[in-house]
């Protein structure tokens, strides 16, 4: 019997023999990131433990990244935490303000996430980095100070859910509008416990921004990993993308190119065909409510999100940029806009992109996990509603408990903020 | 160890947001999490709620975000035990790395109801239902993460396994489905 992609990257990273789903394994732990809500927590047990010294430090990668810059005293505790360890333990890979992104962007951004990795992070958006085949997962902090001490990190090595996609996506639709209709299908717990494996000629024609988005929001299914085999897209990225720190290890690593043995074992195999999906969108309070954008009734909006580790990508501000172009947000809506990374900020500067946003009335704000989870930078009053395109549309989300999010692409976003309500961009 | 408690029933799918929000992340003491555990969807939970109550919950609990901070207001706020149909991946391992008790019953998490007196066994993994004079059993954990349980969680299970050792995790070996 051969193996998933999933399997074979355990492989890489155990002693001894071939693993299949079900076996529970320590592992050897490429990168193991945390942030400044979930780090200080693995700081304090990790001093618990009295050892005073990382397995490797090099591994260790820390971005203050969800209240930052700090919103309040505590916060700015909570950071100064990272900064201490990092000092303390001599860690290369922590990213100041200033330096720092939204860490899942952040990081293949870096030259962190390789082809064949195996990444943990307290962060349940971790499953980004599959978009580049790698293994990779959110864990919780203690998990995080184990790993810190030990190197490993313990799984249950998953069962995977095979994706197929066919046809050929309309206009306006994306990677967002994929996992939408998929987290939708399955529901949120359709993938519990196991890897999604995407692919179909949709995947392999799909750009890698829309991998990230799609690999991202694994989680919202219940999915432990999204993945995607690495091919020519995930190269192009990785090559202009080289790896930009000090450490000679990190310097040295190589992709490794895996993908499924056709005989591999699957827990299920799901067909989509997307030449019938049109933009989507997810209404509260779970991403799996979701809804072709045409189909909603009339749903007036208070204010727009656009970024987070979903959709802050270049090619999404440029989606965005393209709609509000010339055009101004409604004057009920307010717009937000967050570039995922210094270095997207930078880029989406230099094309225009923000001079765009603001003369359409949008605010832009630096890179920040804020909004998305109601912590600053877009906080909900009660009553109020927003569309995002973030991950998560749960009660109290962004704010108020009785406040509410929808979910949707970049595209559906800004055509909303110029309408004061839910639209398609086509219906502009 | 026996507990005995209280229900507070929950549905399907409550999530991490749901369990502790998000504005109350800049701080991880268990007892300020804890005053504000479940409240978006249980306005003062941790008020009403008595020291050792019992949680029943549906499928997928504690589903979202991966914050460590939602076992430790559940623990804080002084809910002695979990029980639901299924629960999210990193809640999971999250309440076993911490040492909240956890228990999966399909049959427990569908029939008990809200209000009734519980008394768990840990060890033998059996749910008494005071009230209704049932008994359930439940999933039993693999081998080794009832070592970790046994310890009392992940850093006191590394605290003997690996600290001061030559060992290297990655040695042990893998172990098969049970």
């Amino acid at each position: 019997m051969g193996q998933t992609i999933t399997e074979k990257i355990f492989n890489l990273h155990i002693k001894g023999k071939k693993v299949k789903a079900g076996d529970f394994v320590y592992a050897k732990v490429d990168l193991a990131l945390g942030n400044d809500v979930t780090a200080p927590i693995a700081i304090e047990e990790f001093e618990k433990l009295g050892i005073n010294k990382v397995k490797d430090s090099s591994s260790i990668v820390l971005v203050p990244d969800h209240f930052t810059p700090a919103k309040d005293i505590r916060s700015a505790q909570q950071a100064r935490a990272l900064k201490d360890f990092a000092l303390r333990y001599n860690v290369e890979h922590y990213y100041e303000i200033g330096r720092m992104g939204i860490e899942h962007a952040l990081l293949p951004e870096q030259g962190l996430v390789l082809p064949g990795s195996l990444i943990i992070g307290a962060d349940s958006h971790t499953c980004t980095y599959g978009a580049l085949g790698a293994f990779s997962t959110g864990i919780g902090s203690t998990d995080l100070a184990a790993c810190w001490a030990t190197g490993c990190c313990w799984f249950k090595v998953p069962e995977t859910i095979k994706f197929i996609y066919h046809g050929t996506r309309k206009k306006w639709v994306t990677g967002k509008d994929l996992i939408l209709f998929t987290i939708g299908k399955v529901g949120v717990d359709g993938a519990l416990y196991k890897a999604m494996e995407f692919s179909g000629h949709v995947i392999e024609k799909l750009p890698i921004d829309q991998r990230f988005t799609m690999a991202n929001m694994a989680i919202e299914a219940g999915g432990k990993s999204g993945i995607i085999a690495p091919d020519r897209i995930t190269l192009e990225y990785i090559k202009e993308h080289p790896y930009k720190g000090l450490s000679t290890k990190n310097k040295e690593k190589q992709p490794v190119l895996l993908s499924s043995d056709k005989d591999a074992e699957y827990a299920q195999v799901i067909e989509i065909n997307v030449s019938e999906i049109e933009p989507q969108v997810a209404m509260p309070h779970l991403p799996s409510n979701t809804l072709g954008v045409s189909k909603l009734k009339k749903i007036c909006i208070d204010q727009v999100v656009i970024g987070s580790c979903t959709n802050g990508r270049i090619s999404d501000l440029r989606i965005a940029a393209k709609i509000l172009k010339g055009k101004k947000i409604h004057k009920n809506v307010r717009c937000i806009i967050f570039p995922a990374t210094q270095e997207i900020y930078l880029q989406a500067l230099k094309e225009g992109l923000i001079e765009i946003f603001v003369k359409a009335d949008a605010v832009v704000s630096t890179s920040t996990c804020g909004p998305c989870l109601g912590g600053h930078m877009g906080v909900l009053a009660k009553g109020e509603r927003a569309l995002a395109t973030t991950n998560r549309n749960f009660v109290g989300r962004m704010g108020h408990p009785e406040s509410e999010v929808y979910l949707s692409n970049p595209a559906v976003a800004a055509a909303s903020a110029i309408a004061g309500q839910i639209i398609g961009p086509e219906q502009l | 160890m026996k507990l005995r408690g209280n229900v507070w029933k929950f549905n399907h799918n409550v999530n991490t947001d749901e369990i502790i929000a998000a504005r109350y992340l800049n701080t991880f003491d268990a007892c300020e999490l804890g005053a504000h555990c479940m409240e978006d969807i249980e306005l003062d939970f941790s008020g009403k709620i008595s020291v050792g109550d019992i949680i029943v919950a549906g499928r997928n609990f504690g589903c979202g975000s991966s914050r460590e901070h939602a076992p430790i207001a559940i623990k804080g706020c002084g809910i002695s035990c979990v029980i639901a149909e299924s629960f999210a991946r990193i809640f999971y391992r999250n309440a076993i790395n911490i040492g909240l008790p956890i228990l999966v019953s399909q049959q427990a998490a569908e029939n008990i109801n809200q209000g009734e007196t519980l008394e768990i066994d840990l060890k033998e993994g059996k749910i008494y239902n005071l009230s209704s004079k049932k008994k359930y059993s439940t999933e039993k954990f693999a081998d080794f993460m009832q070592e970790i349980i046994d310890s009392g969680g992940l850093l006191n299970w590394i605290q003997k396994k690996y600290v001061g050792t030559s060992h290297d995790l990655s040695d042990i070996k893998v172990k098969r489905k049970r």
